[in-house]
């Protein structure tokens, strides 16, 4: 039996230098200054309050919050209701639907991201299509309305899947005996379906806010060069300018930031549920 | 009636997703075979796209640089990934823990810091950026998605059959092929799969670690975004193809599988 242990030695040294020290020197590239040779490693806050004190980056991650939050609310009001109509099919017709869901997902981001490109141009099809009615045309492509739209395109799919899951984990049975006692549909709904599904949403959230925060080629693609998130300037700071302190400092401040957000999700759905049970 | 009108409304909700998701991977096909520049008008069918393709050597490149990487990466990651879980089952909590732990790292962390903390790490190491530094970030994110996909295939095995193998004689080696291997094939096959999509989707990894001319298909559509280029819909229309028939083969070989099993289980009754 001895012989099987010794098989994920060579995968923790594997790891350790491939996972873990990138993510420590991110760290340490943060807090120090740029320039120092190894013997004399000063540690520094310059990074940080490089960033905080330019009102050009403090807008950008203003920006890039507002998406974020406004991608996974869109996603939450169209994914929550396509998962509960699944939900409700004949188990058959639940396998195909989540098929046809999960398959786009399969298919390259950037492939699917360029493909709204050429239908939001100003010479593409939607344009075309209101140019029928006589409207427009009208500047679709590099607007934050694009930039969201190629977001919750990428993205609603994740929620969808999580909120099915927990909708088909739950017991139909709890809503019979909500409506034997009286209550009526929408009652039953934001009674009991609702908080028993609450944590596929928060699961969705967390598969939708991560990468709508960090996410720099959708912007890129649909918003063109004056719309730059958070994601937009990491890039540049390390493939432009080559300020890897600056870069790693931002990068852990958008780390910081979704690691709040996560923890503040499950704290609204905690104080949610606990009420709910109250009631 | 009111029940009617709410079926309706579902249906309609159903139909508007799928042609959501569907109506811009249809355009991009569709639109690979206009014989004109235009994004909004079909002149008529052509193939002067995948022409342009197919003589774009840059392209060409990225497509074989795309394959290779892809197949590499899958093949290492599957068997350096089922032989980590295999150890991993065998494992103690504490190195259970910790390895768990690490490979939640890439699957959570959002992936442009696990691309720039690749990056500063293989320029300190002064590794030429290129193929190598691809395929190393290729495997390192690809072999946590092969051992979540194993692992719960082994938990789920008797323990017992691995001692009564042994006991009867089967070297470790052996045991583990003809033994542990076989009942974790579903898994390992899963893994697998989604290593190759990984790996043949990756772009935002892949565009902060590569370097000196070698791209893959994501970098390339990347680049030449920047104007309207219809032969980046010949080639996303190419990406649209492998993935859809590697899916159906992936989707299909189960039921396949199962009923050669049911027929020679009928012709020998």
């Amino acid at each position: 039996m001895r012989d099987f242990k010794g098989m994920v030695y060579p995968y923790i040294i594997w790891s350790f230098a491939l996972i873990v020290m990138p993510m420590l020197m991110i760290v340490i590239y943060a807090f120090t200054k740029e320039g120092n040779s190894v013997m004399n490693v000063r540690f520094t806050l310059e990074n940080f309050a490089y960033f905080f004190k330019d009102k050009v980056f403090v807008d950008v991650l203003r920006r890039s919050l507002m998406i974020a939050v406004i991608t996974t609310v869109v996603c939450i009001l169209l994914g929550y209701p396509v998962a509960y109509v699944i939900a409700r099919l004949k188990p058959s017709s639940q396998m195909l639907m989540v098929l046809i869901i999960t398959l786009p997902t399969w298919i390259n981001m950037l492939v699917r991201t360029y493909a709204l490109r050429g239908i939001l141009d100003k010479t593409g099809v939607v344009n075309s299509i209101l140019g029928l009615f006589g409207i427009g045309p009208i500047k679709l492509l590099e607007t934050p309305f694009a930039v969201v739209l190629g977001m919750v395109y990428n993205f609603v799919p994740f929620m969808i899947l999580q909120v099915y899951n927990s909708l088909c984990k739950m017991d139909y049975s709890y809503i019979e005996a909500a409506n034997d006692l009286g209550a009526d549909n929408v009652q039953s709904f934001f009674r009991v379906t609702l908080p028993l599904s609450l944590p596929g949403v928060i699961s969705g959230i967390a598969l939708v806010f991560l990468p709508a925060v960090s996410s720099f080629f959708i912007p890129r693609l649909l918003g063109g060069g004056q719309y730059m998130l958070i994601g937009n300037v990491i890039e540049n700071q390390f493939l432009i300018t080559g300020n890897w302190g600056f870069g790693s400092a931002i990068s852990l401040i958008m780390s910081v930031i979704i690691v709040l957000a996560m923890y503040l999700t499950r704290y609204v759905d905690k104080k949610v549920s606990v009420k709910g049970g109250n009631d | 009636m009111e029940k009617k009108k709410r079926h309706i409304l579902s249906k309609l909700l159903l139909a508007f997703i799928i042609f959501f998701f569907y109506a811009p991977i249809v355009y991009t096909v569709i639109f690979s075979f206009n014989s004109s520049k235009s994004l909004s008008r079909f002149a008529g069918f052509s193939l002067q796209w995948y022409g342009k393709l197919f003589r774009n050597s840059d392209m060409m490149d990225s497509i074989f640089y795309t394959v290779v990487i892809a197949v590499l990466a899958t093949v290492i990651s599957t068997v350096a990934g089922t032989i980590t879980a295999i150890g991993l089952s065998k494992s103690n909590k504490v190195i259970k823990a910790v390895v768990g732990q690490i490979n939640d790292l890439p699957v959570m962390n959002p992936e442009i810091v696990t691309a720039i903390g690749l990056l500063m790490l293989f320029s300190s190491l002064a590794i030429n950026k290129g193929f190598t530094t691809l395929l190393l970030a290729h495997i390192m994110f690809c072999i946590p998605y092969v051992i979540l996909s194993v692992l719960p295939k082994l938990r789920s095995l008797d323990p017992n059959i691995l001692d009564a193998a042994l006991d009867l004689g089967c070297t470790p080696a052996g045991a583990l092929i003809k033994v542990i291997v076989p009942q974790i094939t579903s898994g390992i096959l899963a893994g697998a799969l989604i290593a190759f999509t990984m790996s043949f989707d990756d772009f935002v990894i892949s565009y902060f670690v590569t370097g000196n001319g070698v791209n893959n298909i994501s970098i390339m559509i990347y680049t030449m975004s920047k104007r309207v280029n219809p032969t980046i819909n010949a080639v996303s229309s190419l990406v649209v193809l492998v993935i859809t028939v590697f899916l159906i083969f992936a989707n299909l070989a189960p039921v396949i599988k199962e009923r050669k099993l049911k027929r020679s289980i009928k012709t020998k009754s």
